[in-house]
């Protein structure tokens, strides 16, 4: 057994500078940006209001409106949330399938690979961007304002908001294409279309696919809330219920989205692995 | 130079034909049938959600010509002619984007740190018991599954109409999704520094301080400003349900057709939304490069 040979600081100190001596900004940068972080975050609580007084009223409160949820109980009403679930799914497969048909040829038009020239492609990408930009439930409400409240304007809403996120992912999807294909189309003298239809699809569709059962998915999460204001489905009778404080009926509610969405989740991620094979769709 | 293309005997030749055709005729049934099954479904959907082409298509020009009416200042003109008169409350809008800002900066700072407390809980190989994983799991999964604005409609009763409800409603939302991140980053964490921490008889809290956290602190920062991004666009339309937040305007805006102030507002929150994204976008790939661009 030999004894530990004794590390002479000083030499190491001399030989690793960057260890020992770190500068002085790089040794207050995490301190600092914790002290700012807690600084915005203390300015907010006293901005939005949060006493402690009201924080705690407000939890015994909620506290008393969990024990009145228990046990969830539909009343005399469990058909009509049948039917409004049902309406719901249908809003999201409805809204979704309108989104991607209607994305499709638009994100031709914004994939670099299809449309080089850089002066078409920009304007596309930002009416892209912009409607992306503007909430579900913001697109409910105008879409009520149009078709009138119900159902339909809740399909609508959430075409128009797909649209555009559809748009850039698809976009997205060809960009990442593999090229060879669709030069091997036009070295055969295809057209442009042929191109597309023979080179560019069969190499996206799966992709597409997987986004689109993605986004089925995700839109059941959505189509639940879009009721809220007015536009049709389960949300509409969970913002009902809880304005009239019908707890049990709530909590019932919600246990319903719940197991619609686990189910809903569980279908189409068999779907998506039978489509695209066990890969990540993002 | 000329090339022989050497083809196949008759007999073999049959043989993978018929073959070839049957792999492509199954094929083509099998996807024919999905269509049909997913034509069906649609067509029930159709049903179910009361879609009536006719409305549509009368009141198509009225989508048209409702961005044409918010588009046009009371005077008549479009509102780009008079800046000044179309964005008047300017003051008040930003005050509430402010709030807005704020709403989703608190939730998420709460939620992350919940998540942060949480995830360990949560992660197959930190923890400490099988039951506790179930339980914090199905807590955080509940958490992530109802909506926020569900949240906050009943924080709304609970706390109060105003933004208090709709940081509440956030920071719960936040805490599910980041807290199953999370956890998936220290689920994908290097073990052997935690076997290097117990070795020397550290609790299990020392493990994860020592051995984890400098691991993992990166992949949090980065989930935690995607979560900001998505936040702000939740805490924009908090304020359908009263709890806070610029959306009390717009809804109002909305429903009473005021018709240039929506597009103003639209238009302030548009561009916040672009100016948050590319701050945290740049952010983001400051600090931890780009591959966490995306």
């Amino acid at each position: 057994m030999t004894k530990p040979q004794q590390v002479d600081t000083r030499e190491m100190r001399a030989r690793y500078p960057d260890v020992f001596d770190r500068p002085a900004s790089a040794r207050l940068a995490t301190p600092v940006m914790i002290v700012a972080a807690f600084a915005i975050l203390t300015y907010g609580l006293v901005d939005l209001d949060f006493s402690p007084s009201r924080f705690f009223a407000g939890l015994s409160q909620l506290g008393w409106i969990s024990l009145m949820m228990i046990p969830p109980d539909p009343g005399s009403s469990l058909p009509i949330y049948l039917k409004a679930l049902g309406e719901t799914l249908s809003i999201a497969l409805l809204g979704t399938t309108l989104a991607a048909v209607f994305a499709l040829p638009v994100s031709l038009l914004a994939a670099r690979n299809i449309v080089p020239s850089n002066i078409l492609r920009f304007p596309i990408r930002r009416f892209l961007d912009s409607i992306r930009g503007v909430d579900t439930l913001i697109w409910a409400l105008v879409w009520i304002n149009v078709v009138g409240l119900g159902p339909f304007a809740g399909v609508l809403a959430i075409a128009v908001s797909d649209f555009g996120a559809f748009g850039k992912l698809f976009s997205e999807a060809i960009e990442g294409a593999d090229q060879k294909q669709v030069e091997g189309i036009r070295a055969s003298g295809g057209s442009a279309l042929h191109e597309i239809r023979f080179g560019l699809l069969p190499q996206v569709l799966p992709v597409i696919a997987g986004q689109v059962l993605y986004f089925i998915e995700s839109n059941t999460r959505s189509a639940t809330i879009i009721g809220i204001v007015g536009a049709g489905g389960i949300g509409l009778q969970l913002a009902e219920q809880i304005r009239v404080l019908e707890w049990q009926k709530v909590s019932f509610l919600i246990l319903m989205i719940l197991v619609a969405v686990a189910a809903i989740d569980f279908i189409s991620g068999k779907l998506r692995f039978a489509i695209i094979g066990r890969r990540a769709v993002a | 130079m000329t090339i022989a293309v050497s083809i196949l005997p008759e007999q073999q030749l049959a043989a993978l034909n018929a073959a070839y055709r049957q792999a492509v005729s199954r094929r083509r049934l099998r996807l024919l049938l999905g269509a049909a099954i997913f034509a069906a479904a649609l067509v029930l959907a159709a049903i179910g959600a009361e879609v009536n082409l006719r409305t549509l298509f009368t009141y198509f020009g009225n989508f048209i010509s409702y961005f044409d009416r918010i588009l046009t200042l009371d005077s008549g003109q479009r509102v780009w002619t008079d800046v000044g008169e179309w964005l008047w409350g300017w003051r008040k809008w930003l005050k509430m984007l402010g709030e807005t800002l704020l709403i989703s900066y608190v939730g998420t700072l709460i939620g992350a740190t919940f998540a942060f407390c949480l995830n360990f809980f949560a992660a197959e190989n930190t923890s400490p018991s099988p039951w506790l994983r179930f339980v914090v799991r199905r807590l955080l999964e509940f958490a992530r599954t109802v909506p926020g604005i569900v949240f906050a409609l009943v924080f709304v009763i609970a706390f109060g109409l105003g933004p208090m409800a709709g940081v509440l409603a956030i920071a719960i939302h936040s805490t599910g999704a980041l807290g199953k991140l999370f956890s998936e980053i220290v689920e994908n964490a290097d073990m052997k520094p935690v076997e290097g921490i117990r070795s020397t008889g550290a609790s299990w809290l020392s493990c994860m301080r020592f051995a984890i956290v400098p691991q993992v602190t990166a992949g949090y920062a980065s989930y935690a400003l995607l979560r900001f991004e998505i936040n702000v666009r939740e805490a924009s339309v908090m304020g359908f349900v009263g709890a806070g937040g610029i959306g009390q305007e717009l809804v109002v805006a909305i429903r009473k057709f005021y018709y240039s102030d929506v597009s103003a507002i639209l238009l302030t929150i548009i561009v916040t939304v672009f100016i948050i994204d590319i701050t945290t976008g740049w952010l983001r790939g400051r600090l931890f490069g780009k591959d966490a661009r995306t």
